[in-house]
């Protein structure tokens, strides 16, 4: 069968996209997290809870922004629970994390399954969520050959992602609000020192960025259709957002290229062999590569950006000197 | 206060730790019995001579038996279904042990505390309890074991059971064959758990693409292997990309959740699912689903049981060590077809091959191929013609006219792809 050159190479682009920005949410979400000095593994739960309350949500008020607005608070939720234990109890942010993981996660099926038992809200049912998802191309960027289509006609919530991680990049580097919560990540004694109340820094941020992460959740259901079946929406996502922040050292401007970067690979399992049949030449070989390793690629590229980012030296890393560390003010 | 706050964030900690607990150790068998059984209990018993109120069934699950969809679901379904029709009431007389992965230790386990519970017979749903049900069977010879997709089995109380899926997939392959004549797409798509590696996706493959091309002998069936038994993300996109790179007009699945289905309607194209009747959750796109009806076995298997008078008779009562059921026992079937998505004459040229099969006059992997035609005015007709079984490589499989592939091969060793498949 004769492949249609541009047309794969475009719908390998929009797939990267379409796939992966659920990524982008994520990261971005635990970069603020973790600025203002609390390590969350509880990215993968967050993102549940958000997904299955923004979606019912979404659905009951056939709104888009209802289904935003609802996965942002429940995820905003489940980071003041993070915060309440790690900046107000002093608990373990590890243990914290991955407890919420668990948390989040039987939520999510405690709430889906006990509402698919009774009556599950098909996204087909909903006109307005159906074609609030509708891709909306950007007119002229979406004309370019080869890339408008792949890159610049999308859904409302893919622009959503980018724009939120521009805005954070712009908030922490070029605000007051945005000084004080890198000191407060790099050293909460001396924050604290010059009259910045920690407490509120960390409970401000760690919500807004649990937030962030709530609406990559629902960005994974909507993508899904709203199909509610035994397996999880977000399908190891929030582990690999964890990963990203280092991949994006902590920026998240950097977090869209890391997200594109990480999304190819993650995509060449998807659209591997259909390269390979439209350019056999050059990328023939990539139909020869086994299912089994295109599946495991995500996660060699974490462990070599984990190496790589290790080796490297602190200088220029965007490493929160203060991550992982409970605030103790009586301790100062 | 810090330690009020405290106890109560901990209090909701262990709330969902308190559900999941409930629901799985929790030996009764939940949702699907309790009200209506007690209704049908005293129907529809056929055993009739002995009292069967001690009798108890005992199952272990892959996946939770509160699951809405999949495997495990349609399992308990058809254990459940069963057991209401042999007048057995699922809430006292089920044992479950459910979510054992395929862990030698674990199964054993599970086997010993069932056989605790008082078990006469125990079903294993998932391949990977192979092992440990062949050893069990030996170290309790007054229990029955019963385990399906599997190999082993011995001579008394352990058998296997499995289910000719092939034919059923042959079927939805017409629909689906008819399906791109109309349309005029011969490329279809094909989202599979795995390829070659398991006998068990590989002749649903093989079925369906000679369905496929029974109507349409000009069809390619694009193959894409997700590697998993179940990844909803990647059955979505493996869909699309099967109906955007390789133009693919009716999408097939060998995966647990609806998404290939639902992808095809967002694009305007069509599909045939599998396990359950995908219609409701992609109306304008799915046309019919090969599907399973585990209780045909399970009634039967459950009545061998409680009347063969001793584990040691079972496998004689259930006529051999492998329970090999098709669409003959309507332990296999497709699904009622989408009358709004299916073309003209799918019903009737359905009807036709069941019954070529249903009366043993033909069956899918043999020397004979089927050749249907529908006519304008809807009528059928079915021509036999003797022609070799080639694999997508060139070898023959069946001379022409030769005689079916054997059982074993066809769920065990079969490895190959047949003519008019491609990976993708």
């Amino acid at each position: 069968m004769e492949m249609d050159k541009l047309g794969v190479v475009t719908s390998f682009l929009h797939n990267i996209v379409v796939y992966n920005i659920p990524l982008l949410y994520g990261t971005t979400g635990e970069i603020i997290v973790e600025k203002s000095g609390s390590l969350n593994l509880g990215v993968e739960g967050i993102m549940a809870v958000g997904a299955i309350f923004g979606y019912i949500a979404g659905c009951y008020a056939n709104s888009l922004g209802v289904g935003i607005l609802t996965s942002f608070l429940a995820g905003a939720l489940c980071g003041l629970i993070f915060a309440v234990l790690t900046v107000s109890l002093q608990a373990n942010q590890n243990i914290t994390g991955l407890t919420l993981t668990t948390f989040g996660l039987g939520v999510y099926f405690f709430v889906g399954n006990g509402l698919k038992s009774i009556a599950w809200p098909a996204m087909n049912d909903y006109p307005n969520i159906k074609n609030g998802f509708a891709d909306l191309p950007i007119p002229g960027l979406s004309q370019i050959p080869l890339l408008g289509k792949g890159l610049f006609s999308h859904n409302v919530l893919v622009y959503l992602a980018v724009v939120i991680a521009l805005c954070m990049w712009w908030y922490m580097n070029r605000t007051t609000p945005g000084l004080r919560l890198r000191s407060v990540g790099e050293n909460p004694a001396a924050a604290d020192s010059v009259g910045i109340n920690v407490k509120r820094v960390q409970y401000l941020h760690i919500c807004l960025g649990c937030g962030i992460m709530g609406i990559g959740g629902y960005y994974m259901g909507l993508n899904m259709s709203g199909s509610f079946n035994s397996s999880c929406w977000i399908n190891g996502y929030g582990w690999i957002a964890v990963a990203l922040v280092i991949f994006a050292n902590w920026n998240p401007a950097l977090a869209i290229l890391g997200t594109f970067v990480f999304g190819f690979f993650n995509t060449l399992r998807v659209s591997g062999s259909s390269l390979a049949a439209a350019f056999p030449g050059p990328l023939g070989w990539l139909a020869g590569v086994p299912t089994q390793l295109y599946q495991a690629l995500p996660f060699l590229i974490t462990a070599v950006v984990l190496v790589v980012t290790s080796v490297r030296k602190r200088e220029g890393s965007g490493l929160p000197a203060s991550l992982g560390l409970n605030y103790f003010r009586e301790e100062r | 206060m810090k330690k009020i706050l405290a106890l109560a964030l901990a209090c909701a900690m262990t709330l969902p730790l308190v559900a999941c607990g409930s629901s799985g150790s929790n030996s009764s068998a939940g949702s699907a019995s309790s009200a209506g059984s007690a209704g049908s209990a005293g129907s529809a018993s056929s055993t009739g001579t002995t009292d069967n109120s001690d009798f108890k069934v005992g199952a272990i699950y892959i996946n939770s038996k509160n699951d809405t969809t999949g495997y495990t679901f349609a399992h308990n379904n058809g254990i459940v279904t069963a057991m209401e029709a042999l007048g057995l009431d699922p809430a006292t007389q089920l044992v479950i042990q459910d979510e054992i992965p395929e862990d030698y230790d674990q199964v054993a386990t599970a086997v010993d505390t069932l056989v605790g519970e008082g078990c006469n017979i125990i079903f294993g749903i998932s391949f990977g309890y192979m092992d440990a049900l062949a050893d069990k069977a030996e170290e309790y010879p007054d229990v029955m074991f019963s385990h399906a997709t599997g190999y082993k089995s011995n001579e008394t109380n352990f058998n296997n059971y499995f289910g000719r899926a092939y034919q059923a997939r042959y079927l939805s392959g017409i629909a689906a064959g008819l399906k791109s004549l109309e349309t005029g797409n011969n490329n279809l798509g094909y989202v599979a758990a795995y390829g070659t590696e398991y006998a068990e996706t590989c002749s649903g493959i093989n079925g369906f693409t000679l369905g496929v091309q029974a109507v349409n002998p000009d069809a390619t069936v694009y193959v894409k292997e997700l590697g998993a038994w179940a990844d909803e993300v990647n059955e979505s996109a493996f869909a699309k990309e099967l109906i955007e790179s390789y133009g693919c007009g009716v999408i097939a699945q060998h995966c647990d959740s609806a998404q290939p289905q639902i992808a095809a309607q967002d694009a305007g194209v069509f599909g045939c699912g599998y396990n359950s009747d995908m219609t409701a959750d992609a109306p304008n796109a799915h046309l019919t689903a090969a599907i399973w009806n585990w209780n045909v076995y399970y009634q039967t298997a459950i009545e061998a049981a409680m009347t063969c008078g001793g584990a040691e008779n079972f496998v004689t009562a259930m006529g051999g060590p492998a329970y090999y059921g098709g669409l003959k026992e309507d332990f296999v079937a497709v699904s009622p077809l989408n009358e709004a998505t299916v073309a003209a004459g799918t019903q009737e040229a359905i009807d036709a091959v069941t019954q070529l099969i249903v009366s043993g006059e033909w069956d899918v992997f043999s020397g004979v191929k089927l050749h249907l035609t529908v006519a304008e005015d809807g009528t059928v007709t079915l021509e036999q013609e003797d022609a070799a079984l080639v694999d997508n490589a060139g070898n023959e499989i069946v001379a022409a006219a030769g005689p079916s592939v054997e059982d074993g091969v066809i769920t065990g060793t079969m490895n190959y792809f047949v003519e008019g498949v491609k990976e993708a």
